[in-house]
């Protein structure tokens, strides 16, 4: 396509803490122009009339009212990831504006996150690294013992692609599979992996070594795991969340790992992100906190900008969009 | 004991050894008279000369299969680990400044979909080819000889591999495993190298400055064997000259390193201190395991785990 005919679309930065890298811009302009949104910010009039798209890349830019008020043309907000929990969809429709998401080039990539936080976790892999590398350790923790993962048992909050996929992985480590879902999941989905329906998350949460929440994060399940919950898991019990940081009430985690309720929290998603210095969940032992890097290898990265170029496409041309968003 | 209290030397009738201690020398051997057998906690038994032990008329015992699902576990550990960035993401969760830049270095490799190479496929490779299998990874693996791999009593046989002894090939093809008659041939292509070999004397620097180079540079070589399966120096030196971009590993030589070896404080390298084996269930598992073993031999019997040359 001739560079004159390439659509006009919004990006937040390249580089810097949650920009894009370089080569993931590239993808973008192989069909369309690309504006950054702090060129926007300091000549407003000289593009925003043009501007189509708006892609968004670890929440940025922030599809506030002025913003979005501002750019006429635009058609499409083009998220990355599946989580839409960030955005007023209902204000954005009545925008006249389409929404999209990345679901299913996600999975694997947050499937596998989740299981390297539950192992490195499990096995105490930090502290002893840690420990061993510096330079000032005399003695070695030969003593540390990590937990089985092996024959453990999984409680997996949300079975929907994500979760599902952690159910195929822990298989093949001989986990005893339990899931809770708003429905439940058919027979042969359930044996393929020999996973045990929970009608409850109660009982979930009573019988599991690791508890795994993969929800969406939405009124519903905003704070579901809280004092209550933490208090029905065993002490040994490790919470591993990949979801959403609100879906967790984070002052209750803090005190059932400072209580010995539960054993330990691996956490690749916090509320706010990052937490401020000085946050009580950086202090705690046996607690790993990733900033939220589920979905960040080159592969899924470049994946996921394909994915959104294809949905702002199809938003443009009037084709069917792969994957839209529409408010409940 | 043996020194401080020598009276009780005639009672010993078993040694276990368990992280390698006590070691197993001429002194202790000459001193216990009445010994019957050296039992080991853990497969490997490198450390000990069982030829010498033997000409004692003392048996040696060893603790195979309860450690396999662990030291599995241990090695995908420690892949998930390396790939997913967890160690730099805690780090920068914890140390990073305001307004500082979420690094490249973060940016991870996926285990799903990538390519496995296992450098031993024993029961403990094979452990690791399973689960690697639930990740959807292509999973190559080489043994120096197909025959003996695949046999269960891998290890140490007194007598050729029998056909009756090999694996079905159910299970290569159920993990989806490609064998690769040369090392070289799954060099080039394996994104995660797992080491899961025996300490022999043919193993030892199996992997080094050959290998490494051949190694894709975004490749991580994981350790989970004998230190001196891989050439240490040859390591150090393919980390700094990036032929690959990290390695993981629970064994080195010597354990622990010296506190200014380079290892230390090379970036995407992680250290464990020979944990493979290290949680409550497998330990005890183990502990067990070497219960029978020295019951076996106090009454004249053969160990059920005795290891010869």
């Amino acid at each position: 396509m001739q560079e004159e005919e390439k659509p006009w679309a919004l990006i937040s930065e390249v580089g810097g803490d949650n920009g894009y890298l370089e080569e993931l811009v590239d993808l973008m302009r192989q069909h369309f122009r690309i504006i950054l949104h702090k060129d926007l910010q300091s000549d407003p009039h000289l593009h925003a009339a043009k501007i189509q798209v708006m892609f968004m890349w670890r929440y940025l830019p922030m599809a506030e009212s002025s913003l979005l008020r501002s750019l006429p043309s635009l058609k499409v907000i083009a998220g990355a990831g599946v989580g839409t929990d960030h955005l007023d969809l209902p204000f954005i429709a009545d925008l006249g504006l389409k929404v999209t998401n990345t679901p299913g080039v996600v999975s694997d990539a947050t499937a596998d996150m989740a299981m390297a936080l539950l192992l490195a976790s499990a096995r105490k892999v930090l502290q002893a690294h840690q420990t061993t590398v510096d330079p000032k350790t005399t003695q070695m923790p030969n003593g540390l013992m990590g937990f089985e993962v092996t024959g453990s048992t999984i409680g997996i909050i949300g079975m929907g692609d994500i979760g599902y996929k952690i159910a195929e992985r822990s298989k093949g480590f001989n986990m005893n599979i339990l899931y809770h879902n708003r429905t439940r999941r058919d027979a042969s989905a359930e044996r393929s992996v020999g996973a045990t329906y929970c009608d409850t998350v109660d009982e979930l949460l009573r019988r599991s070594d690791f508890v795994m929440v993969a929800v969406c994060l939405t009124p519903d399940t905003a704070g579901m795991i809280g004092r209550r919950e933490l208090s029905l898991m065993k002490p040994s019990a490790t919470l591993v969340n990949i979801s959403r940081g609100r879906v967790v009430d984070q002052d209750a985690l803090v005190r059932a790992l400072q209580s010995r309720t539960i054993h330990a929290a691996a956490l690749d998603v916090t509320h706010p992100e990052p937490l401020p210095r000085g946050h009580p969940l950086l202090s705690l032992p046996n607690v790993i906190i990733t900033p939220h890097i589920g979905t960040q290898t080159y592969s899924t990265a470049r994946r996921i900008v394909k994915a959104m170029v294809d949905n702002a496409l199809a938003a443009l041309t009037g084709r069917p969009i792969p994957n839209e968003v529409k408010p409940k | 004991m043996v020194a401080t209290q020598p009276e009780l030397n005639h009672k010993i009738q078993v040694v276990l050894v368990w992280g390698n201690n006590p070691p197993v020398n001429l002194t202790l051997l000459k001193s216990l008279p009445n010994l019957k057998a050296i039992v080991n906690g853990g497969v490997g038994v490198d450390h000990l000369e069982i030829a010498l032990i033997n000409s004692f008329g003392v048996k040696v015992s060893n603790t195979p299969n309860v450690v396999d699902n662990s030291t599995a576990d241990m090695a995908m550990g420690l892949m998930l680990t390396s790939g997913r960035r967890i160690i730099q993401g805690d780090r920068f969760s914890r140390d990073h400044k305001d307004g500082e830049d979420l690094d490249e270095s973060l940016l991870g490799t996926d285990i799903s979909g990538g390519t496995l190479g296992i450098v031993g496929m024993g029961r403990i490779g094979y452990k690791v080819a399973k689960r690697a299998a639930a990740f959807d990874m292509k999973i190559l693996y080489h043994n120096r000889n197909r025959s003996t791999t695949r046999c269960p009593h891998s290890q140490m046989l007194t007598r050729p591999c029998r056909q009756s002894d090999m694996r079905p090939e159910e299970e290569e093809r159920s993990v989806r495993a490609t064998y690769c008659p040369m090392l070289a041939d799954l060099l080039g292509t394996s994104d995660f190298i797992v080491v899961a070999v025996n300490l022999t004397k043919q193993s030892t620097h199996l992997i080094g400055r050959e290998q490494l180079s051949a190694m894709k540079p975004s490749a991580t070589l994981i350790n989970i064997s004998r230190g001196m399966v891989v050439d240490q120096e040859a390591l150090v030196e393919a980390l700094q000259n990036k032929w690959i971009r990290s390695a993981a590993l629970d064994v080195t030589y010597p354990e622990p390193l010296p506190r200014d070896h380079p290892l230390l404080s090379l970036p995407d390298v992680i250290v464990l201190p020979h944990m493979g084996t290290h949680t409550l269930e497998t330990s005890g598992h183990m502990v067990q395991r070497m219960l029978t073993n020295a019951l076996a031999a106090m009454a004249g019997e053969t160990p059920p785990d005795e290891v010869t040359v």
